[in-house]
Formats: C-alpha cells, sequence, structure tokens
C-alpha cells in the first residue's frame, strides 16, 4: 500500500511539472482567471446586485469547466498513447492504479491551483461588506468537487484515444450530459422510453442540481457521495480502458 | 543456470490478424538474443508481451522467474526496456527524466547519483543533460532511452530495435555498449539490421509471420546458405574454359557457376560437396595447370541470405 502511494506521488509530482514545462498551464490559468472575472462582474452583476455574497462568481463555473476541465484531461492518456510513452510508463514497476490515480491527482491539484488564484474577488467581496465566508468555502469546496468529477470523466474519456480533440470533445459531452441530467432537455429526451425510476434516477444524480446547492451552502451526504462516487467508478473505468487500450 | 527470460507458446491476435503465434524463447544470462524478422513479423509484439505491456491471448512470458502477468512487480523491476522508437516525455529534460525513473524504480538517494552517473556515461548523454528532450537529435533521444533502460542495472535488458535511426558510429557505440554488459545480464535486441546480430549476438532468433523459423548462433544459421563454403575465384576471362576443365575432376565440387562477368574479368563460383572445405585444393588444381587467379575466396554465406530464405513466405523474397 505504502508502494502504492509513494509510485502515485512521483507519478502526480511528474504530470503536475509537465502542465508547467509547456504554455497550456500559463494560457489556461490566465484563461479561467479572465472568465471567472468577466463572468461574475459583466453578466452576474456582482456589483449591482449590491449583496456581499459570490453567487455570481460560482453560478458559471459548471460552464466554464464543460470547457476548461476537457483541456485539461484531454492530455492525460491520449497524449501518452500517441507518443508512446505509455509502453514506458506501464513496463515501469508501477501499479496502474498509481498511474491513473497520480495523472488525475495532477491535473485536480493544477484546478486547484487556478481556483486557489481566484482569491482577489474573495478579497473583493469582505472589503464591500460582509459575505458568509462559511458559504464561500463552501462554494469553492463544491466547484473543486464538480471539476473532480468533470476531471475523471475526461481523464476517463482520454484513455480511450490517441487523438486529443476527439478526448476533448467527448469529455465535454459527457460532462454536459451529467451536468443537464436534471434538466428538461435531458429529461424529455429520456422519458419518452425510459421508465421513471431510471429517469429520476438521473435526475438526481445531476450535478448542476447538487452543485447549486452546495454553493448555497447546502451540504449534504448525497452530494458529496455523489461526487465521490463518480470520480471513483470513472477512476476504475480509467484503470481498465488503460489496460484494455494499450494495444490498439 | 536458469533461463532469465522464458517465453512459452506466446499467442496474440488483433481481430482476425494473428500478430504471434506461438513463440517460445529461453534466454540466459549472458546470453545476448537477436530478434530478427520482416517488419510485422510480429517481433514488437512479443517483446511487448515478454515486458509484460501485453497480456497475450494464450501462454506466459517469465523474467526471472516471475511470470509478468501475475508478478507483474517483482518480474518489472528486474527489468529495462527500450520500447520501440524510444518513446521518452519530450517536455523534461534527460536529468529530470531520468531522476523520474530513478525515483519511480525506488533507488535510493545514496545509489541515485552514482547510478544516473553510470548511466548517462555509459550513454554518453553529459553535453545534453539539461537540454530538453525534444530538442535532442534521434541519436540522442535513443541514448536517453537506453539510459533509462539500463539505470537500475537490470538482470534482463529488452531493447526493441535500439541502433534504429543512428549513424555509424552511434550503432557502434550502441553494440559496444550491449557488450560490455552481456556478461551477466540476459539481452534481447530486435533489429533488421543483420550486421548487427553478427557484431552482438550470441545466438539469433529469425520469426516470420508470428512463428519462429531459424534458431541459431550466426555462424549456425549461414551454415543453411546453400554456398556456404563456396569458393569464388576471379579470373581474367579468357581462362574460364580452362578453369573449367582443372575443376572438373574434381569430386567436392558439385557446381560451377558464373557469378558475374565484367571489365575482361570472370567470377566464378564452385559450390563444395555438404559444405567440405575445397578452398585448397582448388588453389592447388589451379596452381598444377599454371592458370593465373586474380582472388580466390571462400563465402561465408551471409546473414541476409539465410534470413531471406527462411522468411520468404507468399510475398516472395521481397522483405525488407
Amino acid at each position: 500500500m505504502s508502494e502504492l502511494f509513494r509510485t502515485t506521488a512521483i507519478i502526480a509530482k511528474r504530470e503536475f511539472a509537465a502542465y508547467f514545462a509547456t504554455p497550456l498551464a500559463g494560457v489556461f490559468l490566465i484563461v479561467f482567471m479572465a472568465l471567472t472575472g468577466a463572468f461574475a462582474f459583466y453578466i452576474g452583476n456582482f456589483f449591482e446586485r449590491g449583496q456581499a455574497d459570490l453567487f455570481p462568481f460560482f453560478a458559471y463555473h459548471p460552464w466554464l469547466y464543460l470547457l476548461l476541465v476537457p483541456a485539461v484531461a484531454m492530455r492525460l492518456w491520449a497524449e501518452e498513447r500517441k507518443t508512446g510513452t505509455i509502453e514506458l510508463l506501464m513496463t515501469l514497476p508501477i501499479s496502474p492504479w498509481a498511474a491513473v490515480l497520480g495523472k488525475f491527482l495532477a491535473a485536480w491539484a493544477f484546478i486547484g491551483v487556478a481556483l486557489a488564484l481566484t482569491f482577489p474577488i474573495w478579497i473583493t467581496v469582505n472589503l464591500l461588506g460582509n459575505p458568509d465566508n462559511g458559504v464561500i468555502l463552501t462554494g469553492y469546496l463544491g466547484s473543486f468537487l464538480l471539476a473532480g468529477a468533470f476531471l475523471a470523466i475526461g481523464a476517463f474519456v482520454s484513455a480511450l484515444t490517441k487523438n486529443q480533440v476527439i478526448a476533448f470533445i467527448l469529455a465535454a459531452i459527457v460532462c454536459f450530459l451529467f451536468l443537464m441530467s436534471g434538466v428538461d432537455l435531458v429529461q424529455n429526451g429520456l422519458r419518452t422510453w425510459a421508465p421513471d425510476v431510471v429517469a429520476d434516477a438521473v435526475s438526481s444524480m445531476s450535478f448542476l442540481s447538487h452543485y447549486q446547492q452546495i454553493v448555497r451552502g447546502v451540504v449534504t451526504a448525497q452530494s458529496i457521495i455523489l461526487f465521490v462516487s463518480l470520480i471513483v467508478f470513472f477512476l476504475f473505468a480509467n484503470v481498465i480502458a488503460v489496460g484494455e487500450k494499450k494495444a490498439a | 543456470m536458469d533461463a532469465l527470460v522464458e517465453a512459452d507458446s506466446l499467442y496474440k491476435a488483433f481481430g482476425p490478424i494473428v500478430a504471434v503465434d506461438g513463440i517460445s524463447l529461453a534466454v540466459r544470462p549472458g546470453e545476448v538474443l537477436g530478434f530478427l524478422g520482416p517488419n510485422g513479423a510480429g517481433k514488437s509484439t512479443t517483446m511487448k508481451m515478454i515486458t509484460g505491456f501485453l497480456e497475450p491471448d494464450r501462454g506466459s512470458a517469465k523474467i526471472c522467474g516471475h511470470d509478468v502477468q501475475t508478478e507483474p512487480l517483482i518480474a518489472k523491476r528486474r527489468l529495462g526496456y527500450l520500447p520501440e522508437g524510444a518513446p521518452l516525455y519530450a517536455e523534461m529534460t534527460p536529468r529530470n527524466f531520468l531522476s523520474f525513473i530513478a525515483d519511480i524504480r525506488g533507488i535510493d538517494s545514496q545509489e541515485r547519483a552514482k547510478r544516473i552517473g553510470t548511466a548517462v556515461e555509459r550513454a554518453g548523454l553529459d553535453s545534453v543533460l539539461d537540454q530538453r528532450i525534444e530538442t535532442l537529435s534521434k541519436g540522442f533521444k535513443r541514448r536517453v532511452g537506453l539510459a533509462q533502460a539500463i539505470l537500475h542495472d537490470p538482470t534482463v535488458l529488452i531493447m526493441d530495435e535500439p541502433t534504429d535511426g543512428l549513424d555509424p558510429n552511434q550503432k557502434h557505440h550502441v553494440r559496444k555498449l550491449i557488450r560490455e554488459m552481456s556478461a551477466e545480464k540476459a539481452i534481447i535486441v530486435s533489429t533488421h539490421i543483420l550486421e548487427e546480430v553478427e557484431a552482438v549476438c550470441t545466438r539469433s532468433v529469425i520469426i516470420d509471420h508470428g512463428r519462429i523459423v531459424a534458431d541459431g548462433t550466426a555462424e549456425e544459421l549461414m551454415r543453411r546458405v546453400p554456398y556456404h563454403g563456396a569458393v569464388t575465384i576471379r579470373i581474367p576471362e579468357a581462362t574460364e574454359q580452362a578453369v573449367r576443365e582443372a575443376l572438373s575432376g574434381h569430386g567436392g565440387i558439385t557446381a560451377i557457376e558464373i557469378v558475374n562477368k565484367a571489365k575482361g574479368q570472370t567470377d566464378l563460383r564452385a559450390l563444395p560437396n555438404n559444405g567440405k572445405a575445397i578452398v585448397s585444393e582448388i588453389a592447388a588444381l589451379l596452381q598444377e595447370k599454371g592458370i593465373k587467379v586474380n582472388e580466390l575466396f571462400v563465402e561465408r554465406g551471409k546473414l541476409d541470405d539465410v534470413f531471406r530464405e527462411v522468411t520468404a513466405g507468399q510475398e516472395g523474397a521481397s522483405h525488407e
């Protein structure tokens, strides 16, 4: 077990550094800062609302993540398969779990950095009024969990293809479906053929409704379990996909 | 001593295409096995199964007695592997890359500097240690891959086309390196450069269509060439008839054929009966008749010809 942690940490360290070795990290961080700010201030009417909270800031994270998280995840495995380094990696004395977990954690930490760099908006709202910092904290937690779930999906999809563009598009679509599983667009399509139980189950997994609850400060075990179990599920799928698709 | 690498009836198919069809191998310490075959014969697939990267459909592979599928971590610790094309993390420098490999392999901090130093020296990487791998020439990239494979001084070293794309000096360097390391290790080298096999391998296996078609030392394999031991005689064109007459009575010669005619000279090849040594007798016969010979040499047979002969399947002899 300790060997798994040790090798996972080494993989994560390398992957994390790999983000910063290319312009990807800089571009991503700048775009993320710019867009979260723009959405919060212009579309979310951060100032005009006259309320000391970060709802306008968090409200647009799911849509940003839909675009940005698949971009972070797409290279994780597709690039290894394209360049052949997967053969190098998987013939090192490591468990496939170390590779899958290490890559996922590195990417999640990278998004964590991006999220942490939005701290000026937290300072701003505290200077302007007296926000409920507990709610802001759960907002960050919800945002980070949502990013993690998207990332697990994106990493899994990335293991299915050599092509990063395909990985990006597929991941964005799958994330979109999970995000929107509670809204009419998905539900109407589903209820025409699936029994209500299934439709309700799908609806209850909607990332968007759980996320919005957490951001409002309502952190239920259900929501946490949903995000965590989906992350675990997709990491499992990732391990299997890496084992199965090596050959092609 | 027991074999360090054992492959037992490996079989792998990709959809309808059978890539490897029942290959068994054993490589003992001190052996350098040359793994030959036309492109697409199943060399790389076999190596991927031996290293545990691909799971065979049937059969098994063991490194130092440990099955690569059921005890992958123990087996892979003893293994150094240079995959085909020497894939590397392009954004890293050789120094960072080798540190990463040393970390993963759990080489402790005291050993580490020494091990990395040795690998860097052996692969000749000093001058490029802090350059990004993506900016390196093909030869240097290959050497980084090699340094990675030998970093932990593995008992079993498997290299898929280690000299592909290198210039003659670099090839020579890599071959020297392989010979130096071969003493206690079991080494498998795949290649389609046949001179390489003669230069470094103690034994070679030729595969075609996923099956082993020949197995032996280079010398043993070359004996399979029909004109192994034949004598080629270069003479002035005018004396051809005299030579034929002089040799006609010799029982050890089965045939005399014309190899080449150019610039007033003729090359004749005398094929021996059962590969017997006939060169001294031929020389004596010709001298007796006072025939002037420009050149006289014994054909050893070329590995190229063995290769062509054993791998010439339905596509004919046009393989690379």
